[in-house]
């Protein structure tokens, strides 16, 4: 290099260019990691298939759509879709950012912490826009005949991915990257299975039920097969069951979260 | 290049729980310098440049970084400072060269990459992930990452901390360049030869607090003086060379032919007492300059070993 190549000429790039550049980086990341693949787009894409082509669990068809299977499980691997991301994903993949300093580290840039977030956040979204993409084709391969108001679909999405960003940055804010890591898989597989993704929630006694029902994986489930499948308005009790978590969950990361 | 302090640090206190991090240090870093705070493990170094990060909020005291409060006034600092970690702040999975066109993204008028990556010798691992990098990659990469956006002060923390000598001496000379070109840089440092070869200015470091704090020459000079040893034949006129030396300076003959020289060891020393020598036909045997080292000093004033 030259004399007077490093002539300071401090400043910092435009902050919309600094959240497009950071998201970038954050979805490439998020995409290049062979476990959250797994989590986020095998496991989904295998769950939707299989109880779909093989009649494991018995699904109720009565009310709405073509009466196949594919229509009950479609809205509820939608959910589980979003879940691995906004939590699953994002907890682990945020839990060993901190744990490597890479949030300390980009402390010290012109970036400033809400945009990272706000970065993390849209790299949530563009990585729920490819799996929505994948599963829907699939889906509709299988026969899904969806029914309802896309837009109450997609606020009922980002409700939920409020809800469960809150809780992953939650949970990787406060634990041990490799806590978080063991409780985000577990959780995950608790909610799939208590969440009426794929086992309806009418298979569980009432006061279980009443209890599950208010999680934000079975509001979202619940939420997105009344439009889905049944071809109802925006149901606002599940709306409100999410803007609820999404409220708890960002409030409580935001006061808590711990950056190193 | 404006003639006040980079950094100026007055009284800092940080405490974590019941241990006391730093405790009362006061550095002042001139604009234009290299500055290298050394000390040993333990002794507060990280926390002190990582309070002029905008890490830490002082306890007590006051820091002033390019003039700014570095944590009220965050934003307007960052973009001005670079920074290279101890270890780490790199997504596992990014690639060298990913993450540092990246960081070159965040402003606004960065250095070129490629140009910054063949120049520290990032090349053939620049597809590499972060977390198959060796130790040394990764710490070229940190270093790489806190230059490329061209900031007026750089804060490094262990720089060269398991590098092998010819990556020592790359960083070396790149730290010599971001001096030549105007940027001011603060080091930490265990290694003595670090601070003599870099440093403008050392600031040594023990128990959170600044004991000394001046130009390598000037730490070397004061504290226990220099010595200068000679073997000739026995007897010879010491009052006669006293004569020859500067004010201040001793002379003594400790075993029959064994002559030591104590004062301002200097080149001009040595040739008085060579001439000296010639004067008086005497053939120095041996001749050796026991110069006083950072390492003496620092044991001097904390009792302690540096590397401890």
């Amino acid at each position: 290099m030259s004399a007077g190549t490093f002539a300071p000429r401090p400043g910092a790039a435009p902050v919309s260019r600094m959240i497009l550049a950071q998201t970038a980086l954050e979805t490439r990341m998020l995409l290049r990691n062979g476990e959250q693949l797994l989590l986020t787009v095998i496991i989904p894409a295998l769950l939707l298939t299989l109880f779909s082509t093989v009649d494991i669990v018995t699904v109720p068809l009565q009310e709405g759509g073509s009466g196949k299977s594919v229509d009950f499980l479609a809205p509820g691997i939608l959910a589980l879709a979003v879940m691995s991301t906004a939590f699953t994903g994002q907890a682990i993949a945020t839990g060993f950012d901190r744990r490597y300093g890479v949030l300390k580290r980009l402390g010290a840039s012109p970036l400033p912490r809400w945009a990272l977030m706000a970065a993390k956040t849209l790299s949530v979204l563009v990585t729920e826009v490819l799996q929505i993409a994948l599963l829907t084709v699939i889906a509709l391969a299988l026969g899904w005949s969806p029914q309802g108001d896309p837009l109450s679909v997609a606020a009922l999405i980002l409700l939920g991915t409020a809800a469960f960003s809150g809780l992953g940055l939650l949970m990787a804010g406060t634990l041990k990257a490799e806590a978080t890591l063991a409780a985000a898989n577990l959780v995950f597989l608790l909610l799939l299975v208590g969440g009426g993704v794929i086992v309806p929630l009418d298979k569980f006694p009432d006061a279980v039920r009443s209890v599950l029902g208010l999680l934000p994986i079975s509001a979202l489930s619940d939420g997105l097969r009344e439009v889905l499948q049944h071809g109802g308005a925006l149901p606002w009790g599940d709306a409100a069951v999410l803007a609820g978590w999404a409220v708890l969950g960002l409030g409580a990361a935001a006061r808590l979260f711990r950056w190193e | 290049m404006s003639n006040d302090p980079a950094v100026e640090i007055r009284g800092l206190v940080k405490r974590y729980g019941t241990k006391t991090a730093v405790d009362g240090l006061d550095l002042t870093v001139r604009s234009g310098s290299v500055t290298a705070v050394l000390g040993p493990n333990g002794a507060g170094k990280t926390t002190t440049v990582e309070t002029c990060e905008g890490y830490h909020r002082p306890d007590a005291g006051t820091v002033r970084v390019l003039g700014l409060d570095p944590v009220a006034r965050a934003e307007a600092l960052r973009p001005r400072i670079g920074v290279m970690l101890q270890s780490g702040g790199v997504y596992s999975g990014a690639r060298a060269v990913e993450m540092l066109r990246h960081m070159a993204k965040l402003y606004a008028a960065p250095l070129d990459v490629d140009t910054l990556v063949e120049r520290l010798g990032l090349g053939g691992c620049g597809r590499t992930p972060y977390r198959r990098l060796s130790g040394g990659q990764q710490q070229r990469l940190a270093l790489a990452m806190a230059v490329v956006g061209r900031p007026e002060l750089v804060f490094l923390d262990e720089p060269t901390a398991g590098l092998d000598p010819q990556a020592r001496r790359a960083t070396w000379d790149l730290v010599r360049e971001l001096r030549t070109d105007g940027v001011t840089v603060v080091l930490t440092t265990h290694h003595m030869d670090e601070a003599e070869q870099l440093a403008d200015e050392v600031a040594i470091v023990d128990a959170g607090r600044v004991v000394v704090h001046g130009s390598p020459e000037q730490l070397c000079r004061g504290g226990a003086e220099n010595t200068l040893r000679f073997t000739g034949r026995p007897s010879l006129d010491l009052a006669s060379l006293l004569k020859a030396l500067p004010d201040g300076t001793e002379a003594a003959e400790l075993t029959p032919g064994v002559y030591r020289v104590t004062g301002d060891v200097h080149p001009q020393l040595l040739a008085t007492v060579a001439s000296w020598c010639a004067q008086h036909g005497v053939m120095p045997s041996s001749l050796t300059v026991e110069r006083h080292t950072l390492e003496d000093v620092f044991l001097e004033l904390t009792g302690k070993e540096l590397r401890a």
